[in-house]
């Protein structure tokens, strides 16, 4: 478990000012907010590598404020890896076990163990620099983890990669958290990252901390504007995706259907931009498309765009021009169709 | 054709004059050690190497400049880390500082350190305590040497330090390493090659000086004293055999240790 009592950190140009957090044993805890709004230096500061200004960090119930970084025992993983670029893959995860002082084969089954874990095995005695990006944090992944931490900091472990990588490295995060309970804190600036790994996900802007729940709870119930800015971007479904007997895959959300391209299977979220919503009056044909019919329940002006809540019951929020809205002359409780591409669906 | 050629030297034109200016540079720096080189006879040459004078006064000059490199070291590397890991007021100062050595006139120096390292001021005195004396003895030479060449070493070493991401030190710190360790075992092997270049600069600044230990140290005499005295009191002829091979022994170390350091940039 790992407490911060009233964390105040001087960055510079501003503050990190009275963070609590209260981290369960075993939670995966998520860090949201955009760029520069000091999720990195909240880590460094939990790691012990920048000065505090005043607060307090527990770590399992020992205070450990005022400890060194090497004797905290927490693992950290830098967003470009920060992977030893004189050590081979081998080297990189063997760094902090030989500070142990565990006998040497003791050391080198440890490294196979965890190597075999991140699916790393195959590499283990190239340089850094040969490696994919994947490849990389999944090595990163492996350092950090080589000195069993009590708590895992991941900086923004993602958000380097290639779309591919990112799918698998995420599957990675998911399978050490299930299968070590590894107690992780991860920031981000991706919303979809946080919703599909976080259990409970805390928005940090401009140095406070503007609220903290379950992503369901920040989706649903966003307490400011700025939440609700972050979260409306888009829609965002919980469901399952299964084969399709034809076509890629089917996402089902309650009694709906979504045709989708990926390649995953299982729980999932899909979210999908209000933008490549297309509206229609008639019912259109065609494969390739996912087309529902539903009702208008809300209108939002905003200008020269307006935003339309449609419930199919379940809600789609879809954009127009100010032009096209008045040329197919939509009003509230009327009929319209929601028509999408499969390929406009983003599956997390 | 000739068009075409006419044509080809117009587009080029800076490249072509910036080569034929750069040329100039180029042949000022070889044509009058070649020219040195080739017109001695290997006779000659030959008789010289095996001269005593000549070979110990070589001899003198490469491990003298050797010590006064490996006090560059111990000394001047964790200057370098200091400097490349922290920002304080007056930090352009001590650059400024470091840098002072190239631009002082090195008779100028053998002056100021006979102030400071002479039997009888106080540091001198101490050490002659020790039973170590700088004028007119080794240590002088390697303290003179050092002295006019530590800021090559200083430098190159501080420039490697900065290369190396922060990041990567924290990341060993969070692994378990005290910041000792973290210094041995991930800032120096990422900076050793900027180190190394820096210690070549520095050894090989040492073993050219003449000025600063022909004040402090005329004897024992190293290489370039030598040459100096032989021209004084013999002339041209007698004074351009020591100059060749000292010339020769150098580019032969240098050479070697910069493919060294070379090839290691490559593995």
């Amino acid at each position: 478990m790992i407490e911060i009592k009233n964390l105040t950190v001087d960055l510079g140009a501003f503050c990190l000012q009275d963070i609590d957090l209260k981290i369960e044993p075993g939670e995966y805890f998520i860090v949201l907010g955009p760029t520069g709004s000091g999720k990195t230096i909240l880590l460094e500061s939990i790691a012990g590598l920048y000065p505090i200004k005043s607060g307090e960090i527990w770590l399992n119930g020992g205070e450990v404020t005022k400890l060194e970084p090497e004797k905290r025992g927490i693992g950290f993983v830098y967003q470009d890896y920060a992977l030893f670029p004189h050590l081979s893959v081998r080297g990189n995860i063997l760094f902090g076990l030989k500070q142990t002082k565990r006998p040497k084969d003791e050391l080198q089954s440890t490294v196979d163990w965890i190597a075999g874990l991140l699916g790393v095995s195959h590499l283990l005695e190239r340089k850094p620099e040969t490696l994919s990006g994947g490849e990389r944090q999944k090595t990163a992944l492996a350092r950090a983890l080589s000195i069993s931490p009590q708590v895992l900091l991941l900086d923004e472990p993602l958000s380097a990669l290639d779309p591919q990588s990112r799918e698998e490295v995420q599957h990675e995060l998911r399978e050490i958290h299930h299968r070590l309970k590894a107690t992780i804190i991860h920031v981000t600036h991706d919303f979809e990252e946080a919703i599909a790994l976080g259990d409970r996900i805390a928005v940090l802007s401009e140095g406070h901390i503007l609220q903290i729940g379950t992503p369901e709870q920040i989706f649903r119930q966003p307490n400011s504007e700025f939440v609700a800015r972050f979260a409306m971007a888009r829609n965002i479904f919980s469901g399952e995706v299964r084969d399709a007997e034809e076509g890629d895959a089917i996402f089902s959300v309650g009694d709906m259907e979504l045709e989708v391209v990926t390649e995953l299977r299982g729980k999932l979220h899909a979210s999908l931009r209000p933008e490549d919503i297309l509206l229609s009056k008639e019912p259109v044909i065609s494969s390739a498309r996912n087309s529902f019919r539903g009702t208008i329940t809300h209108i939002a002006d905003r200008g020269s765009t307006i935003y339309l809540t449609v419930s199919t019951p379940s809600n789609f929020i879809c954009l127009l021009t100010r032009r096209s809205f008045e040329e197919m002359n939509l009003t509230k409780g009327g009929e319209v169709y929601v028509i999408f591409k499969a390929s406009a669906v983003h599956v997390f | 054709m000739v068009q075409n050629m006419l044509r080809w030297i117009v587009a080029k034109r800076l490249t072509i004059t910036f080569l034929l200016l750069g040329l100039v540079i180029l042949l000022f720096i070889s044509v009058p050690l070649l020219k040195m080189v080739f017109s001695s006879s290997p006779g000659i040459l030959w008789d010289t190497m095996r001269e005593g004078e000549v070979t110990s006064a070589i001899w003198l000059t490469l491990y003298s400049a050797l010590i006064s490199t490996a006090f560059g070291l111990l000394l001047g590397v964790p200057l370098a880390y200091f400097l490349a890991r922290h920002r304080f007021r007056g930090k352009r100062f001590v650059e400024a500082l470091i840098d002072v050595p190239i631009v002082v006139p090195h008779s100028a120096v053998g002056i100021a350190l006979i102030f400071v390292f002479g039997q009888d001021f106080l540091v001198g005195k101490t050490f002659h305590l020790m039973g170590i004396d700088f004028v007119s003895a080794v240590p002088g030479i390697i303290i003179a040497m050092m002295f006019v060449s530590i800021p090559f070493l200083v430098n190159s070493a501080k420039n490697g330090f900065e290369k190396v991401d922060v990041r990567l030190e924290n990341v060993a710190r969070t692994l378990g390493a005290s910041p000792w360790q973290t210094f041995f075992r991930v800032s120096l092997p990422l900076a050793w090659r900027s180190i190394f270049t820096g210690s070549v600069m520095m050894w090989a600044r040492g073993i050219s000086e003449f000025g600063a230990v022909l004040i402090l140290a005329y004897h024992p005499m190293i290489a370039p004293i030598l040459v100096y005295e032989r021209f004084e009191e013999y002339g041209l002829d007698y004074a351009r055999p020591v100059a060749v091979i000292l010339i020769l022994v150098c580019l032969v170390f240098f050479i070697g240790l910069r493919s060294l350091a070379y090839r290691g940039e490559r593995a």
